[in-house]
């Protein structure tokens, strides 16, 4: 085993891609993100990779694009707004069946909004961002380690169903530094992948790396064909950790940091008599429906902790189709709750049963 | 252990300035000093002295920080109190200074002062366990840096090795050879050895000029596993 590191959550994704085999990272500074791109800026140049400070967001993403066309990793990070800009760019990846890794290390909004941590980008992440059809891989860390573990397998599975992935932490697992074992390295691939655009060698005909389809039913192919794998990803790389579920009545469902203050809240919750657990999302999409279903078999209600108004609430809601009540904990704006806040909504939920 | 009426804490970023710089405070307060200390971290957004805001007050610590820090305004602003801590020799100043070379330029105004004066200890935080200070060599590097950014060297070096709330002996322990050496390469003598309360009683006798630490309270919401252990 490695031995441990001391690391701030967002120098963790950006060693972590690097130890991935990524050697492309385009990005703009922006508050609470800015160390992944310090740190790329200090080590990139180092083992031959390449660092580039973008004029944009948007001329970021498009880079990104450029380099995922040659079937190399290749990733960008910012913070909400920054996301934001990006849209347009992560559509005409998903259009054209592009891997890459997106980091949305998330602030408070909407517009300018502030610097503090949110996770107020859960409909923007889970629903596509961007114009048309498509979804994009949604991975939410929760400690430091996962920052690194969940940046490696993002890359892995963007390859894997050419589709960009999405990291979504938010600003708390950017800045707080914990131990981690960083995971082994990996060289980049010597192969290219048999759809890069990297030159024919007059050996093969020409790869084409496009969004553009002329005929109206080759793009309604491309969007059926698209959604095939998006149901063999659904079947088979939704993420999600339980917690003291076994006998559960109260089921908090909650990701990143809240999910790191929950836990406190029910550990305090059993202490007194109260049989709590917790479904916690690592993907988001693929979002866990099917353990959620079987929760709410058994449980009384659902309490979902959000850093946002409500939005994984939806997913909750529709996931267990509105078959137990599901309560909101949530503080936005840059606030956190505390775990005495999340346990008086825990207490409420036991004594109002089901 | 001595102390001078300027203490600055500098080094690489994440290495543990704000709190050793914190709990340094307290140290010289407990000695009935009139202490003043100034967050200058014109680079981090979270995780600042103002968390521990209350806490100084109630000790009878200054707290000279940004008008903006904790706020959503993104601005690398230096308090406009700070001047005070260099111009007034009446007060012990501990002065928190922002990560790297580029947290350290801002200190570079008060530099002519702070010398003239002569009574300041310039020290070198330093965590073996972060990625960029592993190796003696990467650390001389990061040392060099930040003197070149601030044109004050560094006089002694603060070994602050850790792993968090998950730090045991044997990880600060098998840090002291590492410290000896960057001490040896520079000159410079170790001013003294942090760490956190729980692994007080397991070191002492076996680090010399152990400093104790108490961490500050923000973290313990995220953990549940360390709640047990609060100063």
């Amino acid at each position: 085993m490695q031995e441990k590191t001391l690391m701030k959550g967002n120098e963790a994704i950006a060693e972590a891609a690097i130890l991935a085999g990524c050697r492309h990272y385009f990005g703009y500074p922006i508050t609470p993100q800015t160390e992944v791109a310090a740190y790329m800026a200090k080590k990139m140049p180092k083992i031959g990779g390449t660092f580039l400070q973008a004029e944009s967001e948007i001329a970021a993403i498009n880079m990104v694009y450029g380099v995922a066309s040659t079937g190399k990793l290749a990733m960008t990070s910012s913070s909400s707004p920054g996301i934001a800009l990006k849209a347009e760019g992560i559509s005409y990846l998903a259009g054209a069946d592009l891997p890459a890794l997106i980091v949305n290390v998330q602030r408070g909004g909407p517009g300018l909004g502030g610097i503090q941590p949110s996770q107020s980008d859960y409909f923007l992440a889970t629903r596509g961002p961007g114009h048309g059809d498509f979804h994009v891989l949604v991975l939410a860390p929760a400690s430091v380690q996962e920052m690194a573990d969940l940046t490696g397998k993002a890359f892995e599975l963007a390859m894997k169903y050419r589709m960009p992935a999405m990291l979504l932490a938010d600003g708390t697992m950017g800045q707080m530094m914990e131990p981690v074992v960083l995971p082994e390295p990996k060289e980049p691939a010597a192969q290219s992948p048999a759809w890069a655009a990297v030159g024919t060698e007059c050996k093969r005909f020409h790869n084409v790396v496009n969004s553009l389809y002329l005929d109206p039913l080759t793009l309604e192919h491309t969007n059926f064909e698209r959604f095939e794998r998006y149901a063999a990803v659904e079947r088979d790389e939704t993420m999600w950790e339980e917690f003291l579920m076994e006998d559960a009545e109260i089921c908090v469902v909650s990701c990143g940091i809240t999910a790191r203050v929950s836990r406190n809240a029910i550990v305090e919750a059993r202490k007194r008599g109260i049989k709590v657990g917790m479904i916690r999302p690592i993907t988001l999409w693929p979002f866990p429906k099917k353990p959620l279903q079987a929760a709410a078999e058994k449980v009384k209600s659902f309490l979902c902790v959000e850093l946002n108004m409500g939005q994984m609430k939806e997913d909750v809601e529709l996931a267990i189709r509105c078959k137990k009540p599901v309560d909101l904990c949530c503080r936005v704006g840059g606030m956190i709750p505390s775990p005495d806040e999340v346990l008086a909504k825990i207490i409420k939920a036991n004594e109002q049963g089901g | 252990m001595d102390y001078k009426r300027l203490t600055l804490f500098a080094g690489h970023y994440g290495s543990g300035k704000t709190n050793i710089a914190l709990n340094y405070a307290r140290w010289l307060r407990r000695q009935n000093l009139p202490v003043t200390i100034a967050d200058l971290d014109i680079v981090n957004p979270y995780f600042r002295t103002k968390d521990s805001e209350a806490a100084l007050a109630a000790e009878g610590i200054r707290l000279i920080v940004s008008e903006f820090a904790n706020s959503n305004v993104d601005l690398p602003a230096m308090p406009k109190e700070a001047y005070e801590l260099v111009s007034d020799p009446t007060v012990y100043g501990v002065l928190d200074i922002g990560g790297d070379d580029r947290g350290a330029l801002a200190l570079g105004r008060y530099v002519p002062a702070i010398k003239e004066e002569g009574s300041y200890e310039m020290l070198f935080v330093v965590n073996r366990s972060r990625p960029l200070t592993r190796t003696v060599a990467d650390t001389l590097e990061v040392m060099g840096e930040i003197e070149e950014a601030c044109n004050l060297p560094f006089t002694a070096i603060v070994n602050n090795t850790n792993l968090g709330l998950q730090t045991t002996a044997s990880d600060v322990l098998s840090s002291l050879e590492y410290a000896q050496e960057l001490s040896q390469k520079t000159g410079l003598p170790i001013k003294m050895t942090c760490a956190a309360g729980w692994l007080w009683e397991e070191l002492t006798g076996k680090v010399p000029d152990l400093f104790p630490l108490s961490i500050q309270k923000l973290y313990y919401m995220i953990d549940s596993e360390v709640n047990s252990w609060q100063n």
